[in-house]
């Protein structure tokens, strides 16, 4: 594990790993996208209360679930940046911030989309979707601040107290409903004791989150590709490569 | 079909989700290997010259 772990941390490696692992992650993608599309829009049957406004669940959860999850991947690298010095955890963690901004842009959006037909409002400004939009803010300021600073050993610190310092929203964020009377329904399928969520509907919600997993790390390391070529555009393994292709 | 098109009268928000969720994942794919295609072209340029 620690082994991998290293070889990973090796840029050359890392670049040669993510080109064999890319078209599986993008086949796997494909399938459970498929799956979940088709499970969601057609299999799962109408909800008794929301009707067919329901499945954008299908988009809105995943989608909120990887903002979350992004931006604790971000905070956990930037830990490792700093402790460590490690330079692909710098790396990382500036190529999964666009991702998360997406994501979480989605979840607002969706959310939006479906809170108009059942709640009669586009937004409230209560918790849950406050702490969201606050995540959205921590996502660009990320981004805008390591664009801003021209030293990139300097941006990479900044971005990585930054990544961290704003983890403390996470929390926020998913304990919103309990903590704070809101409109947001409360967990459905996160809970401790069995999701109140039929198991038909279900189904298709755990590929579609997994699709939306999948599309995330197939992203994270195109861009990682990217950005490492960049870096490294002097080194040897960079010419060595481009010199035989 | 089109009883699925219409989404029990929600056709609006549903396919509004779906269609503003596929317009950002496809854009952020896009721009993303659009990105790495650019740096190999740009290095390839450069290790040329």
């Amino acid at each position: 594990m620690w082994q991998w772990f290293h070889r990973l941390g090796s840029p050359p490696a890392f670049y040669r790993l993510s080109e064999t692992l890319l078209p599986w992650l993008w086949a796997v993608f494909a399938l459970a996208l498929g799956y979940g599309l088709y499970g969601g829009l057609v299999l799962a049957p109408t909800d008794y209360q929301q009707g067919d406004s329901f499945r954008i669940i299908y988009v809105h959860v995943p989608a909120a679930w990887m903002s979350l999850f992004v931006y604790v991947l971000m905070a956990v690298c930037g830990a490792i940046a700093l402790v460590w010095r490690m330079k692909m955890a710098e790396v990382v963690l500036i190529a999964a911030a666009p991702i998360g901004a997406a994501y979480t842009l989605i979840a607002l959006v969706t959310g939006s989309l479906w809170g108009k037909p059942m709640w009669g409002t586009w937004w409230v400004w209560d918790a849950r979707l406050t702490s969201e939009l606050i995540l959205l803010f921590l996502y660009l300021g990320i981004i805008g601040l390591h664009g801003a600073i021209e030293d990139r050993a300097v941006a990479g610190r900044a971005v990585a107290v930054l990544a961290l310092v704003g983890v403390v929203n996470v929390p926020i964020i998913h304990y919103s409903v309990e903590w704070w009377s809101t409109l947001h329904q409360g967990a459905t399928v996160t809970k401790f004791d069995k999701p109140s969520i039929h198991i038909d509907m279900l189904i298709p919600l755990l590929a579609m989150a997994l699709a939306f997993k999948l599309y995330f790390f197939s992203v994270l390391l195109v861009r990682v590709r990217a950005e490492l070529l960049t870096r490294e555009s002097g080194s040897r393994w960079v010419k060595s490569m481009l010199g035989s292709a | 079909m089109t009883e699925f098109l219409a989404m029990g009268g929600y056709a609006a928000y549903v396919w509004g989700a779906y269609g503003f969720t596929t317009l950002v994942l496809v854009w952020t794919a896009v721009a993303a290997s659009s990105r790495h295609r650019a740096e190999l072209r740009r290095l390839n340029r450069s290790l040329r010259a």
